[in-house]
């Protein structure tokens, strides 16, 4: 009975611990980010992975979730013989709410995995030691490149698969079910207000900063998780953990924006 | 070589995230930076229900304008509605400005009706002939209580 009620206080000590490792080390990072030298090359390198190569998955779920979009709007939209509202639909959907959450979604599993693995391997092979050995601060030297990207990247690449959707939408709209164009194209415009866009603009950022932190804390030390977290194991359980939190965060913080603004 | 064919492939990546941002901005969302040219009138209605800043201006069916202002007269207990009116659209001394609804229960809008008067309006008068909101309830308890009396 006083284990379990031990076990409980443990879990919620540990977790508090790790939120307030998670949001320590945005600090410190930000702060070794204003100091010089300052290099961009890196964060390029970052962006290409977070972002360019993400392109192609964005690309595809974008299409099909325009296309699964406007399907189901059409359907529903027939039966109350509205089916002029389509485009507005489809499009005050993917900006204002689909749009960024899928693509965080995506990007953590392409590249918050992978950046978790990254760190956490370079932790249990000493080379973050090592790093700190040579005077390096590993916080500007890793962390601080993947920050910056995700913070530019997702935002980057959830306007890519809003305007992907929307045509995704327009081509089942149009060529499927062979609405006017300018009933599409028009409810769409009518509906967007620079309001929507920009709501989705702010989630991305956030979604980006949010997921590539919790992915970074996570592999970055991953050496004061629980005692058994070590080893390749550990790295294994560490990316889990880390996909399964941002997924959370992602989700969680959508529903607080959205409540919010 | 691997070097420039990263920075290539980033550069591309950046050009289209952008690209798609304008698009939905200034196509989708749009409308809001670029002004069109035009100029202002302003309007007295004693009931304006349902009307907002935003609002579209139609004659004869085609949008020449939008509601950018409205303001309330406590001295008269009346509406002053800014009207931005297209440039090109000629509004008569006796134009009408109407609030209609669009369908039953659509957004209101305002219906400009041309005048007969040869002399045009010009930036910042008044227009001087207006037809308030009707009120779909106000209408039917009308008929519903005037209409056992008659």
């Amino acid at each position: 009975m006083l284990k379990s009620i031990e076990n409980i206080g443990a879990i919620v000590i540990s977790s508090l611990e790790q939120t307030g490792r998670t949001f320590n080390l945005l600090l410190i990072v930000f702060w070794e980010l204003l100091q010089p030298p300052y290099r961009l090359y890196p964060i390029v390198r970052q962006m290409y992975f977070i972002g360019a190569r993400s392109l192609t998955l964005i690309i595809v779920s974008g299409v099909t979730i325009g296309m699964v979009l406007g399907l189901q709007f059409y359907n529903i939209l027939e039966r109350f013989g509205a089916v002029d509202l389509l485009g507005a639909g489809v499009a005050l959907s993917v900006i204002r709410e689909l749009g960024p959450v899928m693509t965080s979604l995506m990007v953590v599993g392409r590249a918050g995995s992978s950046i978790t693995a990254e760190l956490g391997i370079m932790r249990i092979t000493e080379q973050v030691d090592a790093l700190e050995c040579m005077a390096i601060s590993p916080g500007k030297f890793l962390i601080a490149p993947k920050l910056v990207a995700g913070l530019l990247s997702v935002p980057l690449l959830t306007m890519v698969f809003d305007f992907v959707a929307l045509f995704g939408g327009y081509f089942v709209g149009v060529y499927m079910f062979g609405l006017p164009e300018g009933s599409y194209m028009n409810g769409m415009t009518d509906a967007i207000e620079w309001v929507d866009v920009r709501l989705g603009l702010v989630k991305s950022v956030i979604f980006g900063l949010l997921i590539t932190l919790i992915c970074c804390a996570r592999g970055f030390y991953m050496h004061l998780g629980k005692a058994g977290s070590q080893g390749a194991e550990g790295v294994s359980s560490v990316t889990t953990d880390a996909v399964v939190m941002s997924s959370i965060a992602v989700l969680f913080s959508d529903f607080l924006i959205g409540a919010l603004i | 070589m691997k070097r420039l064919n990263l920075q290539l492939l980033t550069g591309i990546f950046v050009m289209l995230g952008l690209a798609a941002f304008s698009y939905q901005a200034v196509t989708i969302g749009g409308g809001n930076f670029r002004q069109q040219p035009g100029y202002t009138l302003m309007a007295r209605f004693d009931n304006i229900s349902g009307l907002r800043p935003g609002g579209i201006i139609e004659a004869a069916g085609v949008r020449v304008g939008t509601v950018s202002k409205i303001e309330f007269d406590p001295d008269n207990y009346q509406a002053i509605v800014t009207l931005r009116i297209n440039e090109g659209v000629p509004v008569q001394e006796d134009a009408i400005a109407a609030v209609r609804t669009q369908g039953i229960i659509g957004e209101k809008y305002i219906k400009l009706t041309a005048g007969g008067f040869p002399d045009l309006l010009s930036d910042g008068m008044q227009i001087t002939e207006t037809e308030s909101a009707v009120s779909l309830e106000e209408l039917v308890s009308k008929y519903i209580f005037s209409g056992s009396s008659e």
